[in-house]
């Protein structure tokens, strides 16, 4: 029942983009196209997933027991950058064609302060083994929902007329407010 | 003077580039944490553009960005000790968005497009420009935001323990129309910068017209 919670917590009332603001880049950089959005959405969602579990065990297992737990930015940025390497290249050897795909999205990631972001939140909640995983995919899924409704929202902005000084990214913004105000938990209560 | 002059208004990293939004967004809740968010960011910008600009001639072009985001990580790994030794209750405020920084997408795209390119002196300098910039944006986001959402203007509150006194003022009278807590909210923020960012193109654009 509380994983459930969690779950879905994760997805729609503390949705990490617009109640966290993490991945805000990506979200209203990349995201004014339908097909890019998906595609991002997809690798962070691997990408979360797998360093979740690594940098879970990373810390309990070593950084606590050797009294390190200072270091642990550093190495989760380390253990995100390899894992992004690795992804890229086992993709691009067994399936070139996602490659095509999903290659230009993955060295982004990196930078993305929505996975370090998520990584950091899992310790700092003290969440169990299966809480941590639960919440990684939760706020995964909900970062992906997240960008590619804005997107489609993006695309159909395109074709309309907007006051000059507020093309582009503002008019982003506005649309993200409103977004974030349909997520938020005043709506349901 | 030119340099630092671009960084706030023609580069000013929030407004016009839309860098680093995450910290932007979720700290500037009150006055008081956008300058500090903002004069950590500006530290760290300042030291890390010193030393990329100092062995860029040894790093070679495949291994670059790692080795940046190494050097920034290490950077705000001593930041967060220093902030936790020193100063715990901002450190408890910032909570993850102090470690965030080393994903905030100004500090390497600086190093990447400036400070691997020009002289010491210069990316110094570019650092302290867009460092300023980036924090006269979040001190200005956070003074509509506190003012309206919560009618009052923290100057001082979780580093009273550096300084010795607390400043928190009220700025209106009692009223029925303020405190708007919705802009304190989440939604409250992509709001305030998009209609920031919008009366800050408005005025750039003008200015052109005149120029012309």
């Amino acid at each position: 029942m509380n994983l459930i919670n969690l779950f879905i917590m994760s997805i729609l009332t503390e949705n990490i983009v617009l109640m966290k603001f993490l991945g805000i880049c990506p979200f209203i950089g990349t995201s004014s196209k339908e097909k890019s959005a998906l595609g991002m959405g997809v690798s962070v969602t691997i990408v979360i997933t797998l360093s979740s579990i690594i940098t879970y065990l990373l810390y309990y297992y070593i950084l606590v027991p050797t009294d390190t737990t200072y270091l642990k930015t550093l190495s989760f940025v380390l253990v995100v950058a390899c894992m992004v390497q690795l992804i890229e290249m086992l993709i691009k050897r067994r399936n070139p064609k996602l490659y095509h795909s999903l290659g230009i999205y993955l060295p982004l990631i990196t930078t993305n302060c929505a996975v370090l972001g998520v990584l950091l939140l899992n310790i700092t909640n003290q969440y169990s083994f299966l809480e941590m995983l639960t919440f990684s995919i939760g706020s995964s899924l909900g970062f992906t929902l997240v960008i590619y409704i804005f997107s489609t929202i993006r695309e159909a902005l395109e074709r309309r007329n907007v006051p000059n000084s507020f093309k582009g990214y503002p008019i982003a913004l506005i649309t993200a407010s409103i977004m974030a105000l349909l997520f938020s938990r005043y709506l349901i209560v | 003077m030119k340099t630092i002059q671009n960084g706030i208004i023609k580069e000013n990293p929030v407004f016009v580039l839309l860098l680093g939004l995450c910290s932007t967004l979720a700290i500037t809740t009150k006055f008081e944490n956008a300058y500090l968010m903002g004069i950590c960011v500006t530290i760290v910008l300042i030291v890390s553009n010193l030393i990329v600009s100092c062995i860029r001639k040894w790093i070679p072009e495949s291994v670059k960005t790692p080795v940046y985001i190494l050097i920034i990580a290490t950077l705000v790994t001593i930041m967060e000790l220093l902030l936790h030794s020193y100063a715990r209750d901002v450190y408890q405020v910032f909570g993850i968005y102090l470690p965030l920084i080393v994903v905030n997408c100004i500090i390497l795209g600086r190093a990447l497009a400036v400070a691997s390119k020009t002289s010491v002196c210069k990316s110094i300098l570019d650092g302290f420009g867009i460092g300023l910039g980036y924090t006269i944006a979040l001190m200005i986001i956070a003074c509509i935001r506190e003012v309206l959402g919560s009618n009052t203007i923290t100057f001082m509150d979780s580093i009273s323990t550096i300084t010795g006194y607390r400043a928190i003022y009220r700025v209106f009278p009692e009223n029925e129309l303020i405190p708007i807590s919705f802009l304190i909210s989440p939604a409250g923020a992509f709001l305030t910068l998009g209609l920031l960012m919008a009366i800050f193109n408005a005025i750039r654009k003008g200015g052109k017209h005149e120029s012309h």
